[in-house]
């Protein structure tokens, strides 16, 4: 038999039973849409959190205080306790380093503004002017922390765009003073709004320098020292030298924790990617169960068309072309059902990304190949089970059953 | 050259502890273009026998050579290719593929052996005319009389050109005209030299054969080719009235 006739043969034995034909295009259909769904929520997930990652700096590498164990990326590192401080002169040493372009101080804390009797609860960041070149951040109004010497501390702030329409609703807020815990400073700049991110929202963030933001908090150590590298090349090697240097001066205890936004983007790529392939794998469950039902329903088929099998084997089919006939269909089944998955499972991805336009949720490449592949695969590989039981039927026995 | 050589042909079922005797030491020999009626009471073996001749069962003993080629050793896809190019099938119950129509029906046996479109469309075509078919072409089955859902049949058991025609109780399923009407059809491809097989309950119709068997038990009762019946013994087409009455026909084009 020619390749058209059995697929032409396989369609109209298809339509023909259009009860059986439905469900199990549904069923396949519903398989390939949940992993074309589920996997594009899990690397939207991923693409979410990376993009947020990368809108902290480029080329960054991070001190933190505190040794962590593993010299990765911890968590805990955020509360262990510090046997020595970093200070601002720490900071200031790592300028030394060769492929350090510049480095940004920071100390955090919560404090109170008020403007006129209007109060709230801030999130203070104590910095210099290099933190705002290192996370990108952009002025909407005025000019950043002036540039001056660290250990100084002008009574400045720079304040976030959210701070500024609570406190000044649409009063100019340049060179106006404000009240930040015991201390009164001028408004020299406001950030442009960039919305909620990742961590900080620095829409809600007061901006002032360091040695300020140290002696508001009575405290000597920083929370963490950014430092940008040249270029990403040089980011092993002056991870390596911030080290050293805090090292020595630390009188040879390795007592803080170097980390490079590399090594933290891996880890949550790597974590969320797991976390895709694991609901991929999850939803691929749901395409076995399709591919169990295909089967099933090729062997009804192939029991309900037993006289028509006979048939065709008095009319002088091979057992080959029987095979082929019902591994045809089950394939069509199959197929069509994957590509009806397919654009059901798009066509979710797409109001997915409608209702939220934040949410990257596009399905990745590898998932949706997977996808379409398991599903062809599993309608073949239980089609067989079928078709091989209608090739090998004995012709008269079939032809009684009619 | 026979077209059918049987000989010693056993062919039995097994029923749980009993073994059912379906065919017994059969020996029939069939000449090419020979018009033969199976008759005998129920269960006496004829359609075994008929599958037997088909392809489409084995006997469990004995040797059957067809047009000189033994095919009790013949592999299946063989068996198939013979099924294939030189036998044709009428039912009983018709045996139509229900979602196809008529023309489909009747291509069948082509599109299964790899025959082009084009040719099957222009052989369709000429059955269509020839079985008075030519405005049933698109119908299914369910949209068809009896008789004519049986001229689709014999028109598909013809459009391979088969050189033997195989029919058990063709007309069981018929009113009479109707089955007058198959019957002549049946008739006319055996005059052009087709040699026809039919088995059947109808004595009227057993009698319009030119050569009738009886069957009883899984053997040949009586062969009308002998004068008197032989029991038991080797002999079948090689009589008296067969060759007479058939001189020398031409098996059709393959
Ligand atoms: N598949 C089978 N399993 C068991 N026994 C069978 C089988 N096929 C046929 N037989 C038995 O073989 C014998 C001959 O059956 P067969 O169908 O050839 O009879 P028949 O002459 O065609 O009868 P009828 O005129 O009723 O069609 C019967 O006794 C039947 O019961
Ligand atoms: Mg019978």
């Amino acid at each position: 038999m020619r390749l058209p006739d059995i697929l032409r043969f396989a369609r109209d034995a298809a339509i023909g039973y259009p009860m059986r034909t439905s469900l199990s295009v549904l069923a396949m259909s519903i398989g390939v849409a949940s992993v074309v769904i589920l996997t594009a929520l899990g690397d939207g997930a991923r693409r979410y959190v990376v993009g947020q990652f990368s809108s902290l700096g480029s080329n960054l590498v991070i001190v933190l205080p505190g040794r962590s164990g593993t010299g990765g990326f911890n968590p805990a590192n955020a509360i262990t306790s510090t046997p020595r401080d970093l200070t601002i002169d720490d900071a200031a040493a790592l300028l030394r380093a060769a492929g350090v372009k510049q480095v940004a101080p920071l100390t955090a804390g919560t404090s109170e503004i008020s403007v006129a009797g209007r109060l709230r609860e801030v999130m203070v960041a104590g910095t210099t002017a290099s933190y705002f070149p290192i996370r990108n951040f952009e002025l909407g109004q005025g000019s950043a922390l002036p540039e001056e010497d660290w250990g100084r501390g002008s009574a400045v702030a720079v304040i976030g765009n959210t701070i500024r329409e609570e406190m000044f609703g649409n009063a100019p807020a340049i060179g106006q003073l404000v009240r930040v815990g015991d201390r009164r400073l001028r408004v020299v700049g406001v950030l442009k709004p960039v919305g909620q991110g990742l961590g900080m929202n620095t829409d809600e963030l007061v901006i002032v320098p360091v040695a300020l933001a140290q002696a508001m908090f009575n405290s000597n150590t920083l929370f963490r020292v950014l430092i940008e590298a040249k270029s990403r090349e040089a980011i092993p090697q002056v991870r390596e030298e911030v080290a050293e240097i805090l090292k020595q001066r630390h009188r040879g205890e390795e007592d803080v924790t170097v980390i490079t936004q590399d090594a933290v983007l891996a880890t949550f790529d790597k974590l969320l990617g797991a976390l895709t392939l694991g609901v991929a794998g999850i939803a691929a469950i749901s395409l076995a169960v399709a591919g169990i039902l295909v089967m099933n329903v090729m062997l009804v088929a192939v029991t309900q068309r037993t006289g028509e099998i006979g048939l065709l084997k008095a009319l002088g089919a091979t057992g080959n072309t029987i095979r082929l006939a019902f591994l045809a269909e089950a394939a069509m089944l199959s197929a069509v059902g994957a590509l009806l998955g397919y654009l059901l499972g798009q066509l979710g991805a797409f109001a997915l990304r409608q209702f939220f336009p934040v949410f990257p949720a596009y399905p990745p490449d590898w998932a949706v190949i997977a996808g379409l592949s398991t599903a062809l695969g599993t309608g073949l590989l239980f089609g067989f089970m079928p078709a091989r039981r209608a090739a090998l039927m004995d012709p008269v026995q079939a032809l009684m059953k009619h | 050259m026979a077209l059918i050589e049987l000989k010693g042909i056993a062919r039995t079922f097994q029923l749980g502890d009993t073994t059912v005797n379906a065919l017994a030491d059969l020996n029939l020999v069939i000449d090419p273009g020979e018009y033969l009626a199976i008759m005998g009471p129920s269960g006496s073996g004829k359609s075994t026998l008929l599958n037997l001749l088909g392809l489409l069962d084995r006997p469990n003993a004995g040797s059957y050579l067809l047009e000189g080629r033994d095919v009790t050793t013949m592999q299946p896809d063989e068996l198939a290719k013979v099924r294939s190019t030189r036998i044709g099938f009428v039912f009983q119950s018709f045996h139509l593929v229900p979602r196809l129509t008529a023309a489909e029906n009747i291509a069948l046996p082509m599109t299964l052996a790899g025959i082009p479109a084009a040719e099957r469309v222009k052989r369709v075509a000429q059955a269509l005319l020839d079985f008075g078919l030519e405005n049933r072409a698109d119908h299914r089955p369910d949209q068809l009389s009896g008789g004519q859902r049986q001229r689709v049949a014999i028109a598909r058991a013809t459009i391979m050109q088969p050189a033997l025609i195989l029919a058990d109780e063709p007309t069981g399923n018929l009113d009479r005209h109707t089955g007058e009407e198959v019957v002549r059809l049946l008739e006319e491809l055996n005059e052009r030299g087709v040699t026809l097989v039919v088995v059947t309950h109808d004595q009227a119709l057993g009698a319009r054969a030119r050569r009738q068997l009886m069957m009883e038990d899984g053997r040949l009762q009586s062969d009308s080719t002998h004068l008197p019946p032989l029991q038991g013994e080797g002999r079948g087409g090689d009589g008296l009235i067969a060759p007479i009455s058939n001189p020398s026909p031409s098996p059709p084009p393959p």
